[in-house]
């Protein structure tokens, strides 16, 4: 984990709600897709935890969807600078990938995909990427993916673009050696369920520090008790205990 | 001596400053981000007798100026902490550290004193009579004077050890408590600990702690844990470790002001992985700034 101040380069709304900001500044701790960074916000007394989407040189690029009042005042900010956590969380394991493996992700759960998506195409890997949102407004990345080189799907729930349905739809029949999800619990549960192969899950959960200090996130998992937040935020499929 | 030395119950501190319980965890994954040798000492997770998982999620909630939490005392369990935390620590840690305690019955926290007071690297203990996220313990033992004594009594029986028993606010009179301690025998007081709190979700309408309630903490109750830490100390001849909402050197020296041997950062350290190391750095400029010569020389003097 790293401490710095990184400079707003941009800050654009992408899609309803859904804004993409790029940061610069020493990224140098960010080691793997599927981390996370904590971000210091003026007037808001905890740090907002947001997973990265890109990572490249000293750009570090985030999506977030606007939920509550310090996402909120993200939105609205032009230039200047934030006080940065980077390298949060244990991101995702790319050896266990395999030569196919599928990359599902929901709403707000799709940006931390990007940066697994680059990384494992970069290593030859044969992609395929599902998308879900609730409605075609909401739709983000598409393109973004397809320019990867990857076989892209997407999901709306009302239907209004794409495979009408949840991703678990556009999973039916599909062939593929592991995946990668990440989206709101209900999805997860779902992928759970419907798939073939192994594969690693990315959770939230409200969070207090963000890097292991105060137990505010931890979860019970087959292999013992963890800290969303630093054995986290990626589970494997055979430890995940579902509760409630 | 330098200008920063205190000394709390018969223990030197370089320097007053002690990150508070649970907002540290056992110390060795902050000695990752700096040398944990720079501070005074601190205190521990809370240990119990047996593991704990805590509190189902959420268990954080956001305040203005603060947070509440109801973690409900995670912990691995004396055993665990013995055979593990406590030689990860001896890895980065040369300093005496302060054992927090909690417990369910007066024989649990005898029970678990009892089994750490062999280890060599602790220096105090902090009793906590009250947690506001247990049942059936924790904070009902703080917000009785007789139980609070009891507690006392029984940690005092069964180590040598100086025994510091950590207030709950959420009481009428924390000085009838903090007397009670002193009268049974405790060596030191702490306080704050959390101030019971809420909040409500206004999309779901429900608590957005599972537990519908936690501790509030964070720079917004620094004024009523300086207060209370300015009665205790006046009620008590016993030495106060102050905290609640500190998160500066400028609050390090008013809880010092007000009474404090030394002070606990609890909440700040949440925000600031490194505001303890800054807060040792910034003390000797702003000792300056207040014409200070020495931060012993201080206490109480408000």
């Amino acid at each position: 984990m790293k401490q710095g101040l990184f400079e707003i380069i941009e800050n654009v709304e992408l899609a309803e709600n859904v804004y993409r900001m790029r940061l610069k500044g020493d990224t140098s701790a960010v080691a793997a897709p599927g981390q996370f960074v904590n971000i210091r916000l003026d007037g808001f007394f905890l740090r907002r935890p947001i997973s990265v989407c890109d990572c490249e040189g000293e750009v570090l690029t985030l999506i977030y969807k606007v939920v509550g009042h310090g996402t909120e005042a993200m939105s609205h900010m032009e230039k200047g600078s934030l006080d940065l956590l980077t390298g949060l969380g244990n991101g995702y394991d790319l050896s266990l990938s395999g030569q196919t493996p599928v990359l599902i992700g929901g709403g707000v759960g799709v940006p931390p995909l990007y940066m697994l998506a680059k990384r494992l195409t970069e290593e030859g890997k044969q992609v395929k990427v599902v998308l879900g949102f609730n409605t075609a407004k909401e739709i983000f990345y598409e393109n973004e993916f397809r320019s990867l080189g990857t076989e892209v799907y997407v999901a709306t729930a009302d239907g209004s673009y794409g495979i009408k349905g949840f991703v678990t739809k556009a999973l039916e029949g599909m062939k593929y050696s592991y995946f990668y999800t990440c989206g709101p619990e209900p999805m997860l549960k779902a992928v759970y369920k419907n798939t073939t192969s192994q594969g690693q899950f990315s959770f939230e959960e409200r969070m207090g520090c963000g890097f292991g200090a105060c137990m505010g996130c931890s979860c019970k998992t087959l292999t013992g008790n963890k800290r969303i937040c630093k054995e986290g935020p990626v589970m494997k499929k055979e430890e995940i205990l579902w509760e409630g | 001596m330098g200008r920063l030395n205190v000394e709390l119950c018969g223990i030197p501190l370089d320097n007053p400053i002690i990150p508070a319980s649970g907002t540290f965890g056992y110390g060795y994954e902050f000695a990752e981000l700096y040398d944990i040798n720079i501070l005074g000492t601190f205190s521990f997770k809370g240990t119990t007798k047996d593991p704990r998982f805590g509190n189902p999620t959420p268990r954080i909630a956001e305040c203005p100026q603060g947070m509440i939490n109801a973690v409900g005392l995670q912990n691995p369990g004396v055993e665990k902490v013995i055979s593990e935390e406590l030689p990860k620590l001896s890895k980065c840690f040369a300093k005496k550290v302060m054992a927090n305690v909690s417990g369910f019955s007066v024989e649990d926290y005898a029970y678990t004193c009892q089994r750490l007071n062999g280890c060599e690297q602790i220096g105090w203990f902090e009793v906590n009579i009250s947690c506001p996220n247990v049942h059936g313990g924790g904070m009902s033992f703080g917000t009785s004077p007789e139980a609070a004594a009891e507690v006392t009594r029984a940690v005092k029986n069964v180590t040598e050890k100086p025994v510091i028993i950590k207030l709950s606010p959420n009481v009428t009179d924390i000085t009838e408590i903090a007397k009670a301690c002193a009268d049974a025998g405790a060596d030191g007081i702490s306080l704050i600990n959390t101030l019971l709190g809420m909040r409500i979700d206004l999309r779901t309408k429900k608590p957005i702690i599972a537990n519908k309630m936690g501790g509030f903490s964070g720079s917004a109750v620094f004024p009523v844990a300086l207060r209370m830490v300015y009665q205790v100390s006046k009620a008590v001849s016993i030495p106060v470790i102050g905290m609640g909402g500190v998160s500066s050197a400028e609050d390090v020296v008013e809880m010092m002001l007000a009474g404090a041997t030394a002070v606990g950062i609890g909440a700040a350290n949440l925000v600031d992985p490194f505001i303890c190391r800054d807060i040792i750095n910034d003390l000797p400029g702003v000792m300056e700034k207040y014409g200070i010569e020495n931060l012993r020389d201080i206490i109480g003097r408000a």
